[in-house]
């Protein structure tokens, strides 16, 4: 690990107008200390094998090489595509007089203005290395700035792509979203891979919403194979506002998503929902935090995973209530199916609750399938094979039929079923 | 078509069944009641194949075939339909998919074609409709959220799907009120046929007002230990079990 260390303080800094970002996040990632298995939020997850120093970091020209799906069928959206980090004009669908939107190379005054306050305003780059990795190595990112009362018509569908490159490639991207006072916005960040990619993607996503302001943000993970993810989700919600995120992760060798909700203004509200769904040696890590500093807000938080084979699976979901935070109501649920003997999953619940007039309700569950669900399946003349793969869709699609943008569901119900059946016969009913 | 001779089975090492034997012919309606704890629940269970309950001795013959020897999936193809007394709630399933599982199943292996999918959602909405449960419940997750007696319906539903050509109801009619009842009897009995046979496991002779048996059988300590027609269940209900543990004991 330390190599790779070694390989990004040797990286030049780009000289543009980030420049300074990118100092500071560089003179934190030095100052940091890698985390070992002693560092309580990285217990269950080494980095060892995914911290090497042989990686590509200087990736300047798109791909063409690309070997991945990504369009989401009836979704009304502005499409940007990025290969490895960088921009492909061929691959993306933007519209060009959608102003909301622009990558941090195009900025004009004003944006790059609002992007030099907010970019880390809400990340304590001490504390949070790979976010300072991240802004060190910053090379393209896009801003989503929405005007205040703004309403887009357009979903914005942000799609980051790996391609198979000869050699590993380390990969940053970027991602700040700012819903000003009274607006609304869509955005739907999703990262693919081409089956034989070597990746390392750092992905850093900061959603900024203001008074009254409402988003939807949607995260799919669909990357495979040794396309792995080192991610940090950082929202801020102001007076009112109203956030509804989703996560879906499949595997690859190593994923680790921090996702992290400051409720900073009074009567805001969070919905921070997901899936994640190793299988084989797989691994993935979620871990979430929900800050409540005001009074007033609500937060509600499920989270399930299936864990097959001998993969494993941690979640550690964090409630912090702070002392003025009176009449929170903040929900948390886990649950894991394991479908194998070898799978494994770690999780946690941990409250941290300083004010005495508030609701707070949190459960984490562990179990198999549900034997007597199988018989009564069977009883209907309906297979072993088939009904384990029906509870198993069942148990996660659950989350995925009050998405508010449904296109995306169903984008998800095909791939879920596949992935629980090994033949096809066996999804025919779920599709 | 069922020949159950000398059942006997297990449950946690505990002999619940003790040398049950019993004939349906085709056609034929079968009562069988009896006191809590006789068996009652467990003769349904072990006839599915339900996983914890171990036979320890006899033989059922159905079709022509060892029911013992099949799979559960197995029985329920070849004809057996078993309406649960606790119907399992499978939320993220819907009921249509739930349902075009089963009956596909069922169909194959009966050697019929498929249903496609307007075909079949159209004998679904039939079905739905037969039973007195609004289309929205096709789409919701099985048994999900259901009330008890929306369960029961849904097991009506599925049975007048499946076409079974022998339906084990195992206290349907428990926590049903009037109403209710009466759909479910009147979908027992638009499915009575010649080839088509039933056994109504009930605690109270109240469901035989609505659906008329042909032979009433008392099930006592995991056996049958008195049977006769429906003014059987008339003198049960007047007399209650006690009567005829003494008769049976003396």
């Amino acid at each position: 690990m330390s190599d790779f260390v070694a390989a990004t303080q040797a990286l030049t800094i780009a000289e543009d107008w980030l420049t300074p970002l990118r100092e500071r996040g560089r003179s934190c990632w030095q100052a940091w200390s890698l985390p070992t298995r002693k560092t309580e939020a990285w217990k269950y997850t080494s980095l060892s094998s995914v911290l090497k120093p042989d990686y590509r970091f200087d990736v300047s020209a798109p791909s063409n090489d690309v070997d991945a799906q990504w369009k989401i069928d009836d979704l009304d959206a502005n499409v940007m595509v990025f290969v490895d980090g960088v921009f492909s004009a061929r691959l993306s669908e933007l519209d060009e007089r959608e102003l909301s939107v622009c990558r941090f190379s195009e900025a004009d005054a004003t944006q790059q203005a609002l992007i030099e306050s907010e970019l880390n305003a809400h990340i304590d780059l001490e504390q949070q290395g790979f976010a300072a990795l991240n802004t060190q190595t910053l090379g393209e990112g896009v801003l989503v700035h929405v005007a205040a009362a703004a309403q887009p018509d357009k979903a914005l569908h942000i799609v980051w792509v790996s391609s198979s490159p000869e050699q590993a490639t380390y990969c940053s991207a970027r991602v700040l979203v700012v819903v000003e006072s009274g607006a609304q916005a869509q955005v739907i960040e999703h990262y693919v891979g081409s089956p034989s990619a070597e990746v390392l993607t750092n992905s850093v996503t900061e959603l900024v919403l203001r008074d009254n302001a409402r988003l939807t943000y949607y995260r799919l993970h669909e990357e495979a194979g040794a396309a792995n993810h080192i991610g940090g989700v950082h929202a801020v919600l102001g007076r009112a506002a109203h956030l509804d995120s989703f996560f879906l992760t499949f595997g690859s060798d190593l994923k680790r998503l921090d996702i992290v909700v400051h409720h900073r203004g009074e009567g805001g509200e969070s919905y921070i929902n997901g899936v994640y769904l190793p299988r084989e040696k797989q691994h993935i890590d979620v871990h979430t935090s929900i800050e409540h500093a005001v009074p007033h807000c609500n937060s509600n938080e499920t989270f399930r995973g299936i864990v097959a084979d001998s993969a494993r699976a941690v979640f550690n979901g964090r409630i912090h209530i702070h002392r003025d935070a009176q009449k929170t109501e903040a929900y948390l649920s886990n649950k894991n199916l394991l479908t194998s003997n070898k799978a494994e999953v770690d999780t946690k619940p941990e409250l941290e609750i300083y004010a005495d007039d508030v609701r707070c309700a949190h459960g984490a569950t562990v179990a198999q399938l549900d034997k007597e669900a199988v018989h009564y399946l069977k009883t209907r003349g309906v297979s072993q094979e088939e009904a384990l793969v029906m509870l198993s869709f069942g148990f996660i699609n659950e989350l995925f039929t009050d998405l508010s943008i449904p296109a995306v569901g169903n984008y998800a119900r095909p791939k879920l079923a596949a992935l629980f059946a090994r033949e096809s016969d066996l999804t025919r009913h779920l599709l | 078509m069922l020949t159950i001779d000398s059942l006997n089975a297990e449950v946690e090492d505990k002999a619940i069944l003790k040398g049950l034997s019993l004939e349906v012919k085709p056609g034929e309606v079968h009562a069988i009641m009896g006191p809590n704890g006789a068996g009652k629940s467990t003769l349904g269970h072990v006839l599915s194949g339900r996983e914890g309950y171990e036979v320890t001795g006899g033989r059922v013959d159905f079709h022509g075939k060892d029911l013992l020897d099949l799979e559960t999936e197995e029985r329920a193809r070849e004809g057996l339909f078993l309406a649960f007394q606790y119907p399992v709630e499978i939320p993220g399933v819907s009921n249509m998919e739930f349902l075009k599982a089963a009956v596909d199943a069922v169909r194959e292996h009966r050697g019929l074609e498929a249903l496609d999918a307007v075909n079949f959602m159209k004998k679904a909405r039939e079905a739905c409709k037969a039973v007195n449960l609004k289309q929205d419940f096709l789409k919701r997750g099985v048994n999900e959220g259901f009330s008890g007696g929306e369960k029961k319906r849904n097991e009506i539903m599925q049975m007048m799907l499946l076409e079974p050509s022998l339906a084990i109801l195992d206290e349907t009619d428990s926590g049903l009120d009037i109403d209710a009842l009466q759909v479910v009897a009147d979908g027992v009995n638009a499915l009575r046929s010649p080839e088509r046979s039933f056994i109504v496991v009930t605690h109270y002779q109240r469901l035989l007002n609505y659906i008329e048996p042909d032979y009433v059988h008392v099930l006592a300590d995991g056996r049958i230990v008195k049977s006769g027609d429906k003014s059987l269940a008339l003198e049960l209900e007047e007399k209650g079990y006690a009567w005829l543990e003494d008769e049976v004991n003396g």
